[in-house]
């Protein structure tokens, strides 16, 4: 089957209910996007399709057809989305491993809504976890990523 | 981009032209008892004609901050620019050990203090060696030279760190150098932004479960589902169906199911038939644990501590509380589940795995493949988080994957599901607390009578000869016997029970104190109503002879504004708790919703770790370090049934979200003391300072972790 990711069509030779994170990492090598449960509980393997997040451990890879995937290598060629800059300026990461999921979701909200409030942003970054705990931080990071997405 | 490209970018970065300094001496002499071999050309730091400043790491990066600390450390006495320094993991080798523990290791807080003369010693003596090179190749004295922002300048002379590098190399080390006073300090104490974020914000940073290269197969391992249990038989014919599986093996912890990629390697276990012994532990259940705990508690234990008569203190009280303190087992459940990925090939083997423990790897690996620990290559990636998880004793995680490598002759990457990492053991052990306190006619406490019973974490590990003594593991009882507080009673005694079950255990973020903070600072609290004064008043009054502990809770006090008014249905507890050689106050405001769940608004904490080395990191720590014991206080328990731990995933064993994450703030407090460790003291008091802010609320006292609300 086709998929594409990042912008670049990959033909691709896997069993239609191979979770989409699995033919990411495994078949495509886009390590980016982790594994952390396999069950959508910690979405640490959020990817976007056509720009809505979605939880790739468990979307089965025949579900996705001809959306676009993006995932964090894809989201901008320099690491310079403004939630990427956001998260730099306020050095979010600890471990780092939740990361790419936590800014494949605010990346996401900000797309839909340009100037979240707090209650957005626990509406839609509740579903990924940290156990480094980064959250106040991340909090801040896309109240600071909607200003620099706004050209504030 | 694969380890394997990863590291063969690094090598040609150096284009062979990188030149090494090595560094003798100081870090040696303190720990000068035992000699040990000179360190290895390029240990610590190589400056490449490119400028580029590298330091290789002792430690692992799991989030906590070394891959940032450790550079900045160097940096400071070195003088380089800072843009242009690197970090990088070194491989397993003796001269990496701890300098306080002997072996190379990450972990009890310690990277940061541990490190902090070896580091500055080896920024410190390239600096020497690099201005020498200049005075060399200038002939002018080396005493007129100084360094700036990576260059060495004399005069209107100057010259990069790479350019003098090569002359600098083939200098013989100086025997001693000096190390700045802190004045003339730019890095240390200033707030500096994390080296790793670039690679974690582009999903480029590589953790060990991120390991690829050509021919790597992946495993996910059948083990038993009850403790202590033994496989009889097992039957792979489905397995061996399922597209992808190649090869199915039995190591000693169960049956390795070996695939072309991951979601095979599930698909084949699910498919996998396996009989087993279940063991004597296939009855147990959590139930019949606690009320052996409980009656244990009510007997005398191995003594970690005693003094006066506390029985006649006891019957001479004019007040008496009683309380029973209870907390669960707890998974440590890093965002990365625990992964190893092993390579046998001809005389060596490399292991690429995010480990806190790479001695014990390198060990053990090297038995289970017949070869010496110089041979086996130990890469540690990235860490997922670690917790105190990725430090076993036994080395439970690489043994498993070398078995699998040499049984299937082929490199594999051994992977945990969640499931396995829920279910696989290595604990936070239950403990139940049972206290007795009196207090005379003033409402001062007299006397102090504690039994804890709870599962020693050494017990049965090489380090037990070492580190239990007389039937007590320190690990269980830290927190307590040396609590300021203890130390104020005048007759005290504590006993502990380790009753012996086959859960495997372990350090959880704080070890001991992620349980006796909660029951001394909870039962501290309930003194303090007892004795009808006010818990701050109360606890300073017990501190007068720990000026430090003193300091640092007023300040949490004063700057949560301990005493005043707030909206009606919100509430403030306090606690302070002292551990890894750093003191933490936390004042918790909270409030409870109708249906009894807990909502923590703001902590406002107050730290004295000694000479801070970067604020920005403390701050992430002590926030971290709230986050995950707020989690553990509300939220997360694993139990037992028939043997079988009842809890498999984020559903079932519950972590702080996003949603309930309070605003923390963090005060640093001034203090000459010597340096502490940051990333686990910001955990213990998180617990006992929501409690007691409940009971200031509600009035109910909450004894048992995760805290019940609508069940007390």
């Amino acid at each position: 089957m086709k998929l594409v990711v990042n912008g670049r069509e990959r033909e691709v030779d896997a069993p239609p209910d191979m979770p989409l994170l699995w033919v990411l990492r495994d078949v495509l090598g886009y390590t980016g996007t982790k594994f952390g449960c396999g069950m959508a509980q910690c979405g640490a393997c959020t990817v976007h399709l056509d720009g809505k997040p979605v939880r790739a451990c468990v979307t089965p890879v025949s579900a996705v057809g001809s959306r676009a995937v993006t995932t964090i290598e894809g989201l901008s060629p320099d690491g310079s989305h403004p939630v990427q800059r956001a998260w730099a300026e306020l050095d979010v990461v600890q471990c780092g491993y939740c990361q790419s999921g936590q800014i494949m979701s605010a990346a996401a909200l900000l797309a839909e809504n340009p100037k979240p409030s707090d209650a957005d942003i626990d509406a839609a970054l509740s579903g990924n976890i940290c156990r480094c705990g980064t959250y106040q931080r991340i909090r801040a990071a896309v109240h600071r990523a909607a200003e620099l997405k706004g050209g504030a | 981009m694969t380890a394997i490209s990863r590291r063969e970018l690094l090598a040609a970065s150096g284009t062979g032209l990188v030149i090494a300094f090595f560094i003798p001496g100081r870090a040696e002499a303190l720990l000068a008892k035992k000699p040990k071999p000179l360190p290895p050309p390029n240990a610590f730091l190589r400056i490449g004609t490119d400028n580029t400043v590298t330091v290789l790491l002792a430690h692992s990066e799991m989030g906590q901050g070394v891959w940032t600390t450790l550079p900045l450390l160097v940096a400071e006495e070195l003088g380089c620019d800072w843009s242009k320094i690197r970090a990088e993991h070194a491989l397993a080798a003796p001269v990496y050990a701890h300098p306080a523990f002997g072996m190379q290791m990450t972990g009890g807080s310690t990277s940061t203090w541990s490190e902090y003369d070896r580091y500055r010693t080896v920024g410190a003596v390239a600096r020497e060696l690099l201005i020498r090179a200049a005075a060399e190749e200038w002939k002018t004295d080396a005493a007129k030279l100084r360094v700036e922002n990576g260059f060495v300048i004399g005069g209107n002379r100057r010259a990069s760190f790479g350019q003098l590098a090569a002359r600098a190399s083939a200098l013989p080390t100086p025997k001693k150098v000096s190390l700045k006073p802190p004045e003339k300090w730019t890095l240390i104490g200033k707030p500096t932004r994390r080296l790793d974020t670039p690679e974690k914000i582009t999903g480029r940073a590589v953790f060990g479960m991120d390991v690829q290269f050509p021919g790597l197969r992946t495993a996910v391992v059948a083990r038993s589902p009850v403790f202590g249990g033994t496989l009889k038989s097992f039957d792979a014919t489905d397995a061996k169906k399922v597209p992808g599986v190649e090869q199915v093996v039995q190591v000693s912890s169960g049956v390795a199911v070996i695939a072309t990629n991951a979601w095979s390697a599930r698909l084949g276990r699910a498919a996998l038939k396996t009989d087993w012994d279940l063991g004597s532990f296939a009855d147990a259940s959590t139930d019949k644990m606690r009320a052996e705990g409980l009656a244990l508690s009510r007997t005398d234990g191995a003594v970690a501590l005693s003094k006066g008569n506390v029985e006649a203190s006891l019957g001479k009280g004019a007040k008496r509380v009683e309380a029973d303190y209870e907390v669960p087992y707890l998974a440590h459940a890093p965002m990365e589940p625990l992964n190893c990925t092993v390579k046998l090939e001809g005389d060596h083997c490399d292991v690429w795995t995010g480990t806190q423990f790479q001695t014990m790897d390198q060990q053990v690996v090297a038995q289970v493949m017949g070869l010496k620990p110089e041979q086996v290559n130990i890469h540690t990636m990235f860490l997922g988080g670690g917790f105190g998880r990725r430090a076993t004793p036994t080395s439970g995680t690489a043994r498993e994957a070398a078995e699998v490598a040499k049984a299937a002759n082929v490199p594999v990457k051994v992977m945990w599901t969640r499931d396995d990492d829920i279910h696989g053991g290595y604990y936070r052990p239950a403990f139940q607390h049972h206290i007795q306190a009196a207090l005379d006619a003033k409402g001062r406490p007299i006397a102090w009578k504690h039994t804890l019973v709870g599962q020693s974490i050494l017990a049965g590990t090489p380090f037990e000869p070492m580190m239990v003594k007389n039937g007590i593991d320190d690990t269980s009882v830290e927190g307590v016997i040396d609590s300021p507080y203890l130390a104020a009673i005048p007759a005290r005694r504590v006993t502990l029970h380790s009753p012996r079950r086959p859960i495997p255990v372990l350090w959880w973020r704080s070890v001991g104190h992620s349980h006796t903070a909660f029951a001394m600072e909870s039962m501290v609290d309930e003194l303090a109503h007892a004795a009808g004064k006010d818990p701050l008043a109360f606890r300073l009054e017990m501190l007068k002879g720990s000026p430090r502990h003193s300091k640092v809770l007023q300040r949490a006090a004063e700057k949560a504004g301990w005493g005043r008014a707030l909206g009606s249905g919100r509430a403030m507890g306090l606690a302070l708790h002292a551990s890894f050689e750093s003191i933490v106050a936390q004042v918790a405001e909270v409030s409870v919703e109708p249906e009894g769940d807990i909502r923590v608004h703001r902590v406002v904490c107050a730290v004295d770790c000694g000479q801070p080395i970067n604020p920005l990191g403390i701050e992430a720590q002590i926030q971290s370090g709230v986050a995950f014991g707020l989690g553990a206080a509300l939220h997360s328990k694993l139990t037992f049934r028939d043997g079988r731990v009842e809890q498999s995933n984020f559903h079932d064993y519950q972590v702080l979200r996003l949603d309930e994450m309070p605003k923390v703030e963090v005060h640093l407090v001034k203090s000459h003391a010597k340096m502490g460790g940051i990333g686990e003291p910001g955990t213990p008091p998180i617990a006992p300072a929501v409690g007691n802010a409940v009971f200031a609320l509600t009035g109910k006292r909450l004894r048992s972790l995760p805290f019940d609300l609508a069940w007390s």
